[in-house]
């Protein structure tokens, strides 16, 4: 297997972005990146897009030759595939994107994700986000996805005394983080209070520790590490990508205080990059709700099970603490377009590694991580990221 | 959506038929068509098997804000139930005020109107659970 780089980032802002169509989203970070890596579209050798519903959301299958015209790359008769895992769609893009340059298939590959969710109006949004969880034994019943993460709450709170005030703290932490992320949905500062007296969605879970709907589009350039000096000396290196699935219902799972197929991807990541979680110098994760940041720190191996409420009320994850967590504001602040969530989260660990990330910079930053889920916990997507 | 979706599904929505792997004994609900621990060894060997109804709150919420088909029905308590067969499953909690749900109540399934295809559509109906009168 050769060793994989990536050499180029694009990201649209995120947010309700009325005046922008999927296709204007998607052909913005594309050529970002590709101006990024500083490459011709000629090298390109293929191109993968995650999209978690784009059928339903614009009703627009079939986006991987979109992708290829809004490029203008038709001459190329580039090899272009949509890759879907809901939530997870850009991070299982990434693998696959991944992969296809390790196996020494394809040299220049463009990853992409995005997602155009205001199009559709009403309550459309969230029925179409359910198709995430089971729709034949979960969905059918009446509970929502945020129901679900409801339920995951519920029970860390009663199996470990996690507090409705330690879930707060990680939209507060996240918003603050966002403040300072030009491309981020929010960019204002919230107080644990402020989460406490927004409306219930779910019980526990209030309007404001759930990430929002949101239009977007990432990019990433992939290239074998070897060839990546030719186009910038700002290399960094893909040091694991891993993947791992479990039963598509929660109620389906061995567990209900963590993902298992988190703990399971981080496992083969941590093994094939050859490092410890004491080794991260930062991760982005997927708190599509803040109980998920939560789990997602102890499933990481970042804190023990059942102390990420604690250690995130005592600061271990802030932007100056031991292991910064969503320096970007995360899928709450930075807003989760879902299709694209995996892809931004790559975005803001390259610029964090390459010392570009601003206001919002980790001192010294080397090694990253990003954490990506599809439904509720169904698929997960590891990726080890490093500065070299 | 056509009704064949929800007919086939009536065994196991409205008698909570699943399945029991004629290997291991192991009882799976939702139904499972292969059992995931003896997988190769149990195929063709899965029967049927019909639950006592009969279980426990693991977890569970309050949606306050509901999928459209469930519009107007909120707040209404889902739960995350364990089986006495030891199988887990996500149910409504029902004839009973929200303040009551806790983690450890006892549950038994109920036959209910689940939800229905617009006005004139089909009604499907299957399980909820309400408070065990043992």
């Amino acid at each position: 297997m050769r060793e994989v780089a990536i050499i180029g980032i694009g990201m649209t802002k995120f947010g309700e972005l009325w005046d922008k169509s999927f296709r204007e989203l998607v052909a913005e970070a594309g050529i970002q990146a590709i101006l990024d890596a500083g490459i011709e579209g000629e090298e390109i050798d293929a191109l993968y897009l995650g999209g978690m519903s784009t059928g339903r959301f614009i009703g627009q299958e079939h986006v991987g030759p979109l992708a290829v015209e809004v490029a203008g790359l038709e001459d190329l008769h580039l090899p272009a595939t949509r890759v879907e895992a809901a939530c997870a769609s850009g991070g299982v893009a990434m693998h696959q994107g991944f992969l296809a340059v390790a196996s020494g298939m394809y040299d220049i590959v463009v990853v992409g994700g995005a997602e155009k969710m205001t199009d559709v109006v009403g309550g459309e949004a969230t029925n179409i986000l359910a198709s995430a969880a089971d729709r034949e034994w979960e969905s059918f019943f009446g509970v929502t996805f945020p129901g679900l993460y409801a339920l995951m709450a519920k029970y860390h709170m009663h199996k470990y005394g996690t507090t409705q005030e330690q879930l707060a703290m990680v939209a507060v932490k996240n918003h603050y983080n966002g403040s300072m992320n030009p491309k981020a949905q929010f960019r204002r500062k919230i107080s644990v209070e402020d989460v406490l007296k927004s409306p219930l969605v779910a019980d526990p879970l209030h309007l404001l520790d759930c990430s929002p709907i949101t239009d977007g589009a990432a990019a990433a350039i992939l290239t074998p590490l070897d060839i990546a000096k030719k186009y910038t000396d700002k290399i960094v290196k893909i040091r694991a990508s891993a993947l791992a699935c479990d039963t598509l219902s929660y109620h389906g799972r061995k567990r209900f205080d963590s993902l298992p197929a988190a703990v399971e991807a981080a496992k083969r990541a941590y093994k094939m990059a050859g490092i410890e979680p004491k080794d991260v110098d930062l991760a982005e994760v997927h708190d599509c709700f803040t109980i998920a940041e939560i789990i997602a720190i102890e499933d990481l191996g970042f804190v023990e099970k059942g102390k990420g409420g604690k250690a995130t009320e005592e600061g271990l994850t802030a932007l100056d603490g031991e292991i910064p967590v969503n320096t970007s504001g995360g899928l709450k602040a930075k807003g989760h377009p879902v299709g694209a969530t995996g892809v931004a989260q790559i975005n803001e660990l390259v610029m964090q590694l390459r010392g570009e990330a601003g206001e919002r910079q980790v001192k010294d930053a080397t090694i990253g991580l990003a954490h990506n889920v599809g439904g509720s916990g169904g698929t997960a997507v590891i990726h080890i990221l490093e500065a070299i | 959506m056509g009704v064949a979706r929800y007919w086939r599904e009536i065994p196991a929505r409205y008698n909570l038929i699943g399945k029991k792997c004629g290997v291991c004994g192991k009882v799976y609900f939702p139904p499972r068509i292969v059992c995931p621990k003896c997988r190769r060894k149990s195929i063709g060997k899965m029967e049927d098997y019909k639950l006592s109804g009969k279980g426990t709150v693991e977890s569970f919420t309050v949606i306050r804000v509901p999928p459209p088909e469930f519009e107007g029905k909120s707040p209404y308590v889902m739960a995350l139930i364990k089986m006495d067969e030891g199988c887990y499953l996500t149910g409504q909690i029902v004839d009973c005020s929200i303040d009551e749900v806790h983690i450890g109540m006892r549950v038994e399934a109920c036959l209910r109107r689940i939800q229905e295809d617009g006005k004139r559509g089909a009604i499907y109906y299957g399980y909820k659970f309400r408070k065990a009168k043992e």
